[in-house]
């Protein structure tokens, strides 16, 4: 039954995002609710000397200000990973003590009944500080660099094969730059925001979260109280890109403010609060040496990434990783570096690597191309990676000699003019560039319920979420195929922390690690159902073969004879629902960092599946032989202005292989998603700092410039659509960052090519083109 | 399907449901079947003492409501604390996203750059009340159809947006639309469908 599957199906959430119905975190409103407002320290570095909360408290409306003094004890979380919830600054637990390590701090909550008087007492408070001396410059504190042991999820981030330093030396070409990237903002629409309300010992909390799961854990961890005790919801998220998936100061400071008030609080964070409390994409300083034969084929690699993280967590952002395995080389030196700066920690962003990692590797290729006077499209060709050479294992699928192709049909390649400066129409350089885009496909444990109802419909549970890349629709595709029903019968719920764990929505991992456990799960539902009616003697199924008997359309029948019956009919008569629970316990990663310690529901979850067919058959796939990636294929069109230097893009192109996929509609609109993410890293973006005090200067959306309307070229995305027979029955990787990748680097060649400037340094503004 | 996905809003335990909590500042609204929240006047509660109360009455989606309120307080916010209508969304506070983004006498305004109180008298048109009942807005069908969103957070300001576009009668060309609907910024990136659903609506 695969009817639904890959069609390009209109949301299911669609009908409540366009009239205002679907309810984000900070849309609940409690009884007694009261607002907090977080105040930031204005020093980057020192110790609180004295808070002067007199004035305030005495303001109307002021409930209680909660500060170092006042607040509830918090426990350090004990292994914090991305699956089980990470807090963001292990080191350092909010309004804990008066130490100071970034500015931006959380240093003091003003709770009070509203939002106005809460902000209005926040002005009254006075902070007087012992100021120590900061570092914030990543390049004038190179010399304090570090190399750290592992990256996220305890991933190798130092990776050598060969002797790429002695390959380099006796290289016939070579070529050796440095890339730079600034610090980028996520700048999701929704702000940060979380309600808390205590009952008792008892917490239920509404928080935007890419892991409902791991926030709950987390929240249990860090507040001393038994995980069971708190529920946290989060059924639509307004955009994460990563930011949402590391738990920051201000979910947990609601909950400490609604135990200090004993009310309900809200707390959301000003835009501005986002620059500095919740994460960001660190600087990079990237260099890339590669050395080739004559014929341009390579022979050494090495990409040394320099970037930042703070004082109170470590974050790599592994901008080498995807280099290690991009092309066939023998010789490969692959190491990340990191400065200590007072600042917030960063933290994944959209691709976190791939995204800085394949502006510079893919520039330095186009570099190495017009170096070997060859075409970039042919030096990727000649040393394509047929197997994945830093694991020594052959790819689950790969299929990127034909996104190369498709594409370059597409842009007009071949049509144009290889001479840099060489096109122009009118008062505009005319520009061609590509790159290769790639992520690792992950999928991780996820467990699901189904439950049949004898009215015919069928529901979904799983603690996974949709933050908002169309996860509520495909599971519903997934989930009507499997339960044999049509969509409208199927609701899938997702975003609830009583649900069976799900996987979090982070590393492209949910549709491949959620999907194939929903599917699983409706499965087995349905096969209940068969030995149900198989034993029921007032079934007209009753005796029958269970190989003989079909689901169709909400029915069961024996093929031969068309001979059954409806659900409804069979469950009428039998107890009025059947329930499934499936894990499909499968990992394509090569560690899991800090399991957590399963729960009871895990565990039946657990025991079902052992008897559930579709579940053995999933994990009896060998799978560690393989690779898994995701590949793909950007070319650009662009033109530059002569004497202004601005950079208009015309068209891009992006041709994906990212195995089988599931719903044409939302994947188009996800992966153009990803590739605008880049137009705005290439050309607009970057986090400026104030070089005296560390401060952020461009703290909001007038300063911080994304993408809008008005930048945007014309698209031409198309899918391979084969799927990976090895990553789940279903056939599909995910596809949440793949779009962002490469195309920075497209865009800044297509730069090259239209103007012969080589801009090493991103964002490409105007002022570096003139 | 709306019904099969409005999930379950309850709280953990204790205190109100957003449902329960808008039946409790419900007040009687016959006759006006399609309005989705009939809230006809907020009176905030005791401990609240306020600097500067101004009172406001409002045509919100063409029902009345009266508002004592603090003078501070905007648009945006009386709009989504004050009457409990979430569906305008706040993304910035600051005029620079457009998620705040609903129709003041028919023409588009950022409702964070709003104080409430500038307000009195006015028709105000959210994101809730462009439906006649189950009927949808055609921009609003036209954004489901060409899938004019993601994450759905920046939505409803676009939608506003594009409906006061057409009305001012600009959306002629893509490069208009595009330079007309540039305070609406969409960081999922579904700028392409948002101009697709928008020249359907201008052209029938």
């Amino acid at each position: 039954m695969n009817e639904l599957v890959g069609k390009p199906l209109d949301r299911v959430d669609g009908r409540l995002k366009v009239t205002g119905a679907a309810t984000y975190s900070a849309e609940y409103y409690p009884g007694n609710l009261a607002y907090g407002v977080i105040i930031e320290s204005a020093i980057p570095k020192g110790r609180l000397k004295n808070l002067d909360t007199s004035v305030a408290e005495k303001a109307p409306g002021v409930l209680k200000i909660m500060t170092s003094q006042n607040s509830m004890s918090l426990h350090f979380p004990a292994g914090s990973d991305p699956g089980n919830g990470k807090y963001a600054e292990k080191d350092l637990l909010p309004l804990q003590s008066e130490r100071i390590f970034y500015g931006g701090q959380a240093i003091a909550v003003v709770i009070a009944e509203t939002f106005e008087q809460a902000e209005h007492a926040a002005m009254l408070i006075k902070a007087d500080y012992d100021k120590d001396k900061p570092v914030f410059s990543l390049e004038k504190n190179i010399d304090q660099a570090y190399k750290p042991k592992q990256g996220l999820g305890g991933s190798e981030v130092q990776i050598k094969r060969g002797d790429a330093d002695n390959a380099l030396q006796s290289a016939a070409v070579t070529i050796e730059e440095t890339y730079t990237t600034p610090v980028y903002h996520h700048n999701a629409m929704e702000p940060h925001a979380t309600i808390a309300e205590w009952k008792g010992d008892e917490l239920m909390m509404y928080d935007a979260t890419q892991s409902v799961m791991g926030s709950k854990n987390l929240m249990a961890n860090m507040l001393g109280v038994k995980p069971e005790k708190v529920r946290l919801i989060s059924l639509y998220i307004g955009g994460g890109f990563g930011s949402k998936g590391f738990s920051w100061p201000n979910t947990v400071l609601t909950a400490m403010a609604a135990k200090l008030v004993g009310r309900p609080v809200k707390l959301v964070l000003s835009r501005q609060q986002m620059f500095t409390n919740a994460g960001r994409r660190t600087q990079t300083i990237q260099k890339i040496s590669l050395g080739t034969d004559n014929a341009g084929k390579l022979n050494a690699i090495k990409h040394a990434t320099t970037s930042e993280t703070s004082f109170v967590d470590e974050f790599v952002e592994p901008a080498g990783i995807a280099t290690a395995m991009l092309y066939s080389s023998p010789n490969a030196d692959i190491s990340h570096s990191l400065v200590r700066l007072n600042k917030g920690t960063p933290c994944p962003t959209r691709a976190p690597g791939e995204a800085p990692g394949t502006f510079a590797i893919e520039a330095a290729m186009d570099e190495l191309a017009y170096k070997l006077k060859m075409d970039p499209v042919e030096l990727r060709l000649l040393n394509y990676a047929e197997t994945e050479e830093q694991k020594n294992k052959p790819f689950s699928s790969k299929n990127l000699k034909e996104c190369y192709r498709q594409g370059a049909d597409a842009i007009g390649w071949k049509q144009r003019n290889p001479q840099p400066g060489s096109m122009q129409e009118g008062n505009y350089l005319i520009g061609y560039g590509m790159a290769t885009a790639t992520y690792p496909a992950n999928r991780s444990a996820s467990t699901a319920k189904a439950i049949l109802f004898a009215d015919g419909h069928a529901e979904i549970l799983c603690g996974t979420q949709d933050i908002g890349t169309g996860t509520y629709t495909i599971m519903t595709q997934i989930a009507a195929d499997a339960f044999a029903l049509p969509m409208e019968k199927v609701k899938v719920k997702l975003g609830d922390s009583s649900y069976p764990k799900g996987a979090n929505s982070g590393g492209s991992q949910v549709s491949a690690s959620v999907g194939p456990a929903i599917r699983a799960a409706a499965l087995g539902a349905v096969n209940k159902l068969i030995k149900m009616a198989i034993a029921d003697s007032g079934s007209p199924l009753h005796g029958h073969k269970e190989e003989d008997i079909v689901a169709a359309n909400g029915r069961l029948y024996v093929a031969k004879t068309n001979s059954g019956e409806s659900y409804e009919q069979l469950l009428s008569r039998n107890g009025g629902k059947v329930e499934a629970l499936a894990t499909t316990n499968v990992s394509t990663r090569q560690q899991e960092a800090n399991p957590a310690a399963k729960s009871g529901a895990e565990e039946e979850a657990e025991k079902e599946s052992k008897t559930n067919a579709v579940v053995q058959d999933d994990e009896k796939t060998d799978r560690k032989p393989y690779a898994f990636h995701s590949f793909g294929a950007q070319f650009v069109k662009l033109r530059v202005d002569k004497q202004l230097g601005t950079v208009h893009i015309d068209k891009i192109v992006s041709i994906m292989d990212i195995g089988k996929v599931l719903n044409l509609k939302t994947a188009k609109n996800q992966i153009m998603g990803g590739i605008i993410f880049g137009i705005g890293m290439a050309l607009m973006e970057g986090t400026g700092y104030d070089p005296n005090d560390g401060r952020v200067v461009t703290r909001d959306l007038a300063q911080y410039l994304v993408p809008v309307h008005a930048d945007m070229p014309e698209f031409d995305i198309r899918f391979i659509d084969k799927p990976d027979p090895y990553i789940s029955p279903i056939g599909a990787r995910g596809i949440g960052e793949i779009g962002i990748t490469g195309i920075t680097a497209a865009i800044n060649n297509a730069i090259y090519h239209a103007t012969g400037k080589r801009v090493r340094d991103l964002p490409v503004t105007a002022d570096k083109l003139i | 399907m709306s019904d099969l996905l409005n999930q379950d809003e309850k709280p953990h335990r204790g205190g109100s449901t957003r449902r329960e909590f808008l039946t409790q500042i419900t007040m009687a609204g016959a006759g006006l079947s399609f309005a989705p929240i009939l809230v006809k006047s907020v009176t905030p509660t005791s401990a609240l003492a306020l600097i500067q109360p101004v009172k406001v009455n409002l045509m919100v989606n063409g029902l009345a409501k009266s508002l004592t309120i603090d003078s501070r307080v905007t648009l945006l916010d009386a709009l989504r604390e004050g009457l409990a209508m979430p569906g305008t969304k706040k993304g910035c506070d600051h005029g620079q996203c457009g998620a705040c983004t609903v129709l003041v006498n028919d023409r588009r305004i950022n409702s964070c750059l709003t104080l409430v109180a500038m307000c009195d008298g006015a028709q105000i048109t959210t994101i809730e009340g462009l439906a006649k009942g189950d009927q949808l807005h055609p921009m609003q069908e036209a954004f489901i159809k060409h899938d004019a969103f993601q994450c759905g957070y920046c939505t409803p300001g676009q939608i506003c947006s594009a409906v006061g576009l057409v009305k001012e009668g600009h959306a002629k060309t893509d490069a208009n639309i595009r330079e007309l609907m540039s305070g609406n910024i969409c960081r999922c990136g579904a700028y392409q469908n948002i101009l697709e659903a928008i020249k359907e609506v201008q052209t029938t």
